[in-house]
């Protein structure tokens, strides 16, 4: 079962629309009852990243989450700051992540104004190494909405760059883990394509 | 740029009179289909008559919209905010409440990040031929420098700016240049502006004064013809390449 996390941020209703629309079996969860058939997980985002792992940590839905990725390592892949939370912690805030990746997140500098930050809009993706989540996909542009980027402390994770000024990761692997640093549930087909395969895993 | 008043679609001219466009959940599955880059849906009745944002509405617009949305309308509170945001909207587009409180785009962008933070700023040439803010859909002149107010947006937290040009709204006439320029200027946060798109060059005019900025547009895109007959239309895939900055330098 296709796990879509509601912890009260992201486009939760906009991925359940297109994985229904592709024809799988999915459920939202919203506490960690909900958790208990997943086979692969979803984890939106759109906030910042103290918001995002207060709202996780409220959800009581951390320590399952935990199990299920660390443990069974079962597929996660999270999104802007739903892939962002996953890493130990971020210039954005306070908090501690949830350290499923090593490494930190840190915040685009204003080179000029052709870079302005946040970053927003439609930008291309450079695939570095293969992987299953870009098959099929041509050409990959998607839509960028933030001010920070993940640095993992092990490069060997890092699939896909983008250019805005310097190249940073937006597209992660680190074995069942995956992130996006782009928002695929609004990227047209080149989002569906990637979440379709992501499903297939 | 879409505009919605009692659940409907309209288009105004200098956000006067209402012409009407059609349903709005009908509109997003078109503009999916057209692969538009992003939609902006402002609530025009919000502020000005003091309603909150309808919540079934963004519901039902955000779960099917399959690019990035923006709302837009009677944010005013960090509570009506983050129930927005959780509906699956991008982004929030902040107006009459950032001129009443600018501590409040302080507060919703420390909550949910500077990356969902627009605010717009409705601008329009006074009887001095001065250009000031307007709040409450245009109808309440708070003779407000433009150009500062935008500088104080930016320092509170705004992550973006969203300028709409009152004089040239519907006139499908080009964007106003002088005002843009003038803003553009003192920031460094994106800008998107919009009001008077009324063809391609437009766009390629703005892209080559100003570099990377967000073109924004309503009538160019819902309107077709001398007669402007009501069609939903978009610039393909081709043809937005070809809209391009080529930097001169």
């Amino acid at each position: 079962m296709i796990t879509i996390i509601d912890y009260g941020l992201g486009n939760v209703f906009a991925f359940s629309n297109i994985i229904n629309s592709l024809n799988y079996d999915f459920n939202i969860a919203k506490n960690e009852k909900d958790l208990e058939l997943s086979d692969k997980i979803i984890l939106p985002g759109v906030g910042s990243f103290d918001w995002a792992m207060q709202k996780l940590n409220e959800s009581k839905m951390r320590d399952k989450l935990d199990d299920l990725v660390l443990n069974k390592k079962i597929p996660v892949l999270g999104v802007c700051v739903g892939m962002q939370i996953m890493f130990d912690n971020s210039e954005e805030g306070n908090s501690d992540g949830l350290s499923w990746i090593k490494g930190t997140v840190k915040k685009f500098k204003n080179f000029d104004n052709n870079y302005s930050v946040p970053h927003i809009g439609w930008n291309d993706v450079k695939i570095q190494k293969s992987t299953n989540l870009f098959n099929g996909i041509n050409d990959p542009q998607f839509y960028f909405l933030h001010s920070y980027y993940v640095n993992p402390l092990s490069p060997e994770c890092i699939v896909g760059i983008t250019d805005y000024g310097i190249n940073f990761p937006c597209v992660i692997n680190h074995r069942n883990i995956f992130g996006t640093q782009f928002h695929p549930e609004k990227s047209h087909a080149w989002g569906l394509s990637l979440i379709d395969n992501f499903v297939r895993i | 740029m879409l505009l919605v008043s009692n659940n409907e679609l309209i288009k105004t001219i200098n956000f006067q009179g209402r012409t009407y466009i059609g349903d709005p959940m009908n509109a997003v599955r078109i503009f999916n289909e057209k692969e538009a880059d992003e939609l902006v849906i402002a609530d025009i009745e919000a502020s000005l008559f003091n309603k909150a944002p309808n919540l079934e509405l963004i519901y039902n617009l955000a779960k099917e919209c399959r690019m990035p949305l923006c709302y837009a309308g009677g944010v005013n509170n960090i509570k009506t905010a983050e129930k927005i945001i959780s509906l699956g909207v991008e982004k929030l587009a902040i107006g009459t409440a950032a001129i009443n409180n600018i501590n409040f785009i302080n507060e919703v962008s420390q909550r949910i990040g500077s990356q969902s933070v627009v605010v717009v700023l409705d601008v329009k040439k006074n009887s001095n031929n001065r250009y000031t803010i307007y709040s409450k859909n245009g109808s309440v002149d708070c003779d407000l420098d433009p150009v500062k107010f935008a500088k104080s947006v930016e320092e509170a937290g705004a992550g973006e700016i969203l300028l709409n040009s009152i004089d040239n709204d519907g006139m499908m006439n080009g964007y106003d240049i002088e005002i843009t320029k003038l803003i553009k200027s003192v920031i460094n946060i994106p800008m998107t502006v919009v009001g008077g798109a009324g063809n391609i060059s437009h766009f390629q005019e703005t892209i080559n004064k100003f570099g990377p900025i967000g073109l924004g547009a309503g009538s160019f895109f819902v309107f077709k013809g001398k007669l402007k007959a009501v069609l939903i239309n978009y610039p393909n895939s081709e043809l937005k390449r070809t809209i391009s900055y080529k930097n001169q330098n």
